[in-house]
């Protein structure tokens, strides 16, 4: 029976280190410039946790055949030497794998939320209440409108609380349900919920950031592949969560420009 | 045979005046200055809901029509009603339908039936907001039953989706079933009504109300106009 057990263990162990390492299911395309970090962070972290997995397993699936037969009288023999060397060495080696695994990643961490954003970074402005995302852009004048809770007004589509008869910045901003972005220029992202926790997740930017009621945050990425990207919330935000979402527009120059300017028009 | 004949009269005439006496308020609804451009509704997250949709549709705040007309006014006898208590057996119908509320502007009576109905392939949770009635908001899957509800009190009520930000629409409860709620071209008509003092009220979701008093003394018709100033944001 106990060699039974011990050979499942194996092959479940093996089967289900197969499609890891085959690549079976590859992540989504990455089209950002800093996804690359991610996903070789990705892949280092699976390579080490799965080759520690694998060795456990099938150490587990070696002592289990060893000591299958043993009858019920035999007494276990002591370790040689007493096993406290072992353990101090075992955890010294997870300990050390895993501060390491830390401290690499840190570098993919730091470029998306410790470096500031470009100097000639656009900025957009995001606002997720329940249950959809609006997007802001400063409009001709270059400055965003100030925000006025109490102005909000969804069913006019004010979703930005803006106060266009007493502030004229806020005359031009331009506000979408959709983000579209010009490729390869950097984009400053900023992150504003109208009421509880929300998340921004896109799969193929390597991006994914809480909105936090209360705080401004900021993200900020370059989208290198035009195409259209779908956006998801993943902080579970009430009743409609589960069909929260947008799309992001990645597109050239000129797209973007007429993209702008027809919905300036509006 | 003469007395039976006089009899059936006056008493026709007791029962209901309205048959003998029916004068009629009529007129249109319209505003001044420039209002707010409507605004396009983008529904791509639904996109159930946006296919249904040829052309984007647009906010339904401020609806104007040709010669500065102003619809989807509610124009009631607030004051001066014969008919205040008669609650109308026939059930009133709000449809969800497309990421929409469909009419933009329903009026009902107090304790008559409100039926919500909810035609498309998505959940919606209809709000209404109100504040003297008994606020309700109901989840309501595609598929499911009409909502059945009442309301007893006079209210104006902003009804919201709690799924869709941009859907919209108005609940106007009133203590009368004589109203009208102005078309296109801005008109309404309020037939039947006796001869009598009344005040006739306009109300609009953005400019707010304006009232009116008529009399009536036979069988005519009298014009009521009512301007709204628009506002440009």
């Amino acid at each position: 029976m106990g060699k039974i057990l011990a050979v499942t263990l194996v092959i479940v162990a093996i089967v289900s280190a197969v499609p890891i390492v085959m690549h079976t299911w590859p992540p989504p395309e990455d089209i950002s410039t800093h996804g690359y970090a991610i996903d070789k962070q990705m892949d280092e972290t699976m390579l080490e946790a799965g080759f520690s997995f694998l060795a456990a397993q099938l150490l587990l699936a070696l002592f289990i055949w060893q000591y299958a037969g043993r009858q019920k009288q035999d007494k276990l023999k002591t370790f040689p030497g007493g096993a406290k060397g072992l353990v101090i060495a075992a955890l010294v080696l997870v300990g050390s794998e895993i501060l390491a695994l830390g401290v690499i990643g840190q570098k993919a961490w730091a470029n998306v939320y410790f470096a500031p954003p470009d100097k000639d970074a656009m900025t957009i402005q995001a606002q997720a209440g329940q249950f959809a995302f609006y997007f802001r852009y400063p409009g001709a004048d270059g400055k965003f409108g100030g925000m006025h809770p109490d102005k909000i007004d969804e069913g006019n589509q004010n979703f930005f609380g803006l106060d266009p008869e007493n502030d004229v910045d806020s005359r031009d901003d331009i506000v979408a349900a959709e983000l579209a972005i010009p490729a390869n220029r950097q984009i400053n992202l900023m992150l504003h919920s109208k009421d509880v926790g929300h998340s921004f997740y896109v799969r193929e930017l390597r991006i994914q950031q809480d909105f936090v009621p209360g705080l401004d945050l900021a993200v900020h990425f370059t989208a290198t592949k035009p195409g259209r990207y779908e956006i998801v919330c993943t902080q579970l935000c009430g009743l409609g969560h589960y069909n929260m979402k947008a799309y992001l527009s990645v597109l050239f120059q000129e797209e973007f420009e007429k993209w702008l300017k027809e919905r300036a028009g509006q | 045979m003469r007395t039976k004949q006089m009899l059936v009269a006056l008493l026709t005439l007791l029962v209901c005046p309205c048959l003998l006496f029916a004068g009629t308020v009529s007129g249109k609804v319209s505003y001044t200055g420039t209002p707010a451009k409507p605004k396009p509704i983008d529904m791509s997250k639904e996109p159930s809901c946006a296919k249904q949709h040829a052309t984007p549709i647009t906010t339904e705040t401020v609806v104007a029509g040709a010669n500065n007309a102003l619809a989807n006014v509610v124009v009631y006898i607030s004051a001066g009603a014969p008919d205040e208590g008669q609650v109308p057996q026939q059930a009133v119908t709000f449809e969800q339908k497309g990421c929409q509320y469909i009419p933009h502007v329903l009026v009902m009576h107090t304790g008559q039936e409100l039926k919500v109905l909810n035609s498309d392939q998505t959940s919606h949770n209809i709000h209404p907001l109100a504040k003297t009635n008994r606020e309700w908001n109901k989840s309501q899957p595609p598929g499911t039953p009409p909502i059945s509800e009442k309301y007893d009190k006079e209210e104006f009520i902003t009804v919201k989706c709690n799924v869709h930000p941009w859907m919209r629409g108005y609940f106007a409860v009133l203590k009368t079933s004589h109203y009208d709620v102005s078309k296109d071209d801005g008109g309404f008509k309020l037939p039947n009504l006796p001869p009598g003092k009344y005040t006739i009220t306009a109300w609009h979701e953005d400019y707010g109300t304006q009232t009116s008093d008529v009399t009536i003394t036979g069988n005519e018709t009298k014009d009521v106009t009512f301007t709204f100033k628009a506002k440009a944001y």
